[in-house]
């Protein structure tokens, strides 16, 4: 594989930012309730850490030291109200039910932690790989959640029913534990064991073992 | 030139991506500002075309809601005022000005909703025959968060003709249900107060009510607080610190 395509690929599975790094759990709980809103969330942020990479990038030689995590932070802080004011006119309905957490992308630690770890030391155009490629491993993980949700919690995909309701005289009882964000965690742990089952190298050596009984 | 960690090129950087950041910032909210008002605009309009179940023609919401009249209601005294232009009167920013509203004690405050605006925006659907529908706003608290909708009365002022609420953070999937089609649709054609005509009867119970029951609408499964709120908030704005007063002399044809 080339080096540019696996900059783009490899945060997907190889090196998810959720997943394998842990970043940018909180926006996965709270805005998985529903495929719709959650996609626009993944091309939110997608969009952000894209781009912040790519400015990030090609300042990156002109930021004093001292000052560079401000920088970084105005820069994405800039992108996010861009984005939500964009969201805000064509995507009305859907910006109000993601209502601060368009906002909070500014937080999300995948945004920064890109910005300090790759973008401040590679060029523009890998930096903007990148940057779409931890988009896409967010979306991954969470259009995974947020499928599971939404059809285990509200028997429909997109919005569109596909397991009739009991509530509206169909047969299925929904599960209401899947549309408050605690399930996502059980979610993203099952995607989690899911991940690391298949690429094996990812499970984390244990921390200590178990003494041999002597007795 | 100074090297890159000097403290001159340091405050150049701040100062230029500053300028930079805020140029763009700015001019993506004043580009998008028309179309946000615009669709603040179009979302209330449509909630309350679905309160009094207008339909909506090839999604002209301006050609549907010609049919709508809005009017400023003194909720004092019940009747129509003109103390301000009903296209920039805004009901919920007067509720948390004090010179605009009025605190509601304990026993009035029945939904929580603690101030309320001296003056209300109602909308009238006028048809051939006269008034066909009342467009009344409410709003109160559930369990989680304030529940801001609008309830319809036909011309009777008594009969439900459809209830929705626009903006809540309750529970999905129990109190959400509050926007289920099917339970809103139970609204329509309850009677809000029985023979005497300031005490509203109509709200909530637990389980599912008799289709014979002129009052009682179902219960939310599993919402016990969001219903007590939805009763409450109905009963507070059909009641005599709501629109009562208004909607008695809109009967007697003197609001």
């Amino acid at each position: 594989m080339s080096k540019t395509k696996d900059i783009l690929i490899s945060p997907i599975f190889a090196n998810n930012p959720i997943a394998l790094q842990i970043l940018g759990v909180c926006s996965a709980l709270a805005v998985t309730s529903s495929l719709s809103v959650t996609l626009v969330m993944c091309i939110a942020l997608t969009t952000v850490t894209a781009f912040s990479n790519l400015f990030i990038s090609i300042i990156r030689n002109q930021v004093p030291n001292n000052i560079r995590i401000i920088v970084q932070m105005t820069i994405i802080a800039s992108l996010v109200i861009v984005v939500d004011q964009v969201l805000k006119a064509y995507a009305y309905e859907i910006s109000k039910q993601l209502s601060v957490f368009v906002g909070l992308i500014i937080t999300n630690c995948i945004v920064m932690g890109r910005a300090e770890a790759f973008a401040m030391q590679n060029p523009p155009l890998p930096s903007l790989l990148d940057g779409i490629g931890n988009g896409l491993g967010y979306s991954v993980v969470l259009l995974f959640v947020g499928f599971l949700r939404e059809l285990f919690g509200s028997g429909s995909l997109f919005g569109v029913e596909v397991l009739p309701l009991i509530t509206n005289g169909g047969w299925y009882y929904s599960n209401g534990l899947m549309l408050l964000p605690p399930s996502a965690f059980f979610v993203i742990g099952g995607f989690i064991w899911l991940l690391r089952t298949w690429k094996k190298d990812q499970v984390e050596p244990a921390e200590f073992t178990l003494a041999k009984q002597t007795k | 030139m100074a090297s890159k960690d000097s403290i001159s090129r340091t405050v150049m950087v701040a100062l230029a991506l500053c300028v930079v950041c805020s140029v763009v910032v700015s001019s993506a909210a004043v580009v998008l500002k028309e179309q946000q008002v615009a669709n603040a605009a179009n979302e209330k309009k449509a909630n309350i075309l679905a309160a009094a179940g207008i339909a909506v023609v090839d999604g002209d919401l301006d050609a549907a809601f010609a049919q709508v009249t809005p009017k400023l209601v003194d909720m004092a005294t019940g009747q129509f005022t003109d103390a301000f232009d009903t296209n920039v009167y805004d009901d919920v920013k007067a509720a948390k000005d004090p010179s605009l509203s009025v605190a509601l004690t304990g026993d009035q405050d029945i939904a929580s909703i603690r101030r309320q605006a001296k003056v209300r925006t109602v909308y009238l659907v006028e048809g051939d025959n006269g008034l066909e529908k009342v467009v009344l706003p409410v709003h109160g608290y559930g369990l989680w968060s304030t529940l801001y909708g609008f309830i319809a009365l036909e011309a009777d002022l008594n009969t439900v003709a459809g209830l929705g609420f626009y903006s809540h953070a309750e529970t999905p999937g129990l109190g959400g249900e509050v926007d289920n089609p099917r339970w809103k649709a139970v609204w329509n054609g309850k009677q809000v107060f029985g023979a005497d005509a300031s005490e509203p009867l109509i709200g909530l119970i637990k389980g599912t009510a008799s289709p014979s029951s002129k009052h009682d609408i179902d219960g939310l499964a599993g919402a016990t607080l969001t219903s007590v709120g939805v009763t409450n908030l109905v009963r507070f704005w059909m009641g005599k610190d709501g629109f009562a007063p208004f909607l008695a002399n809109l009967k007697a044809g003197e609001a």
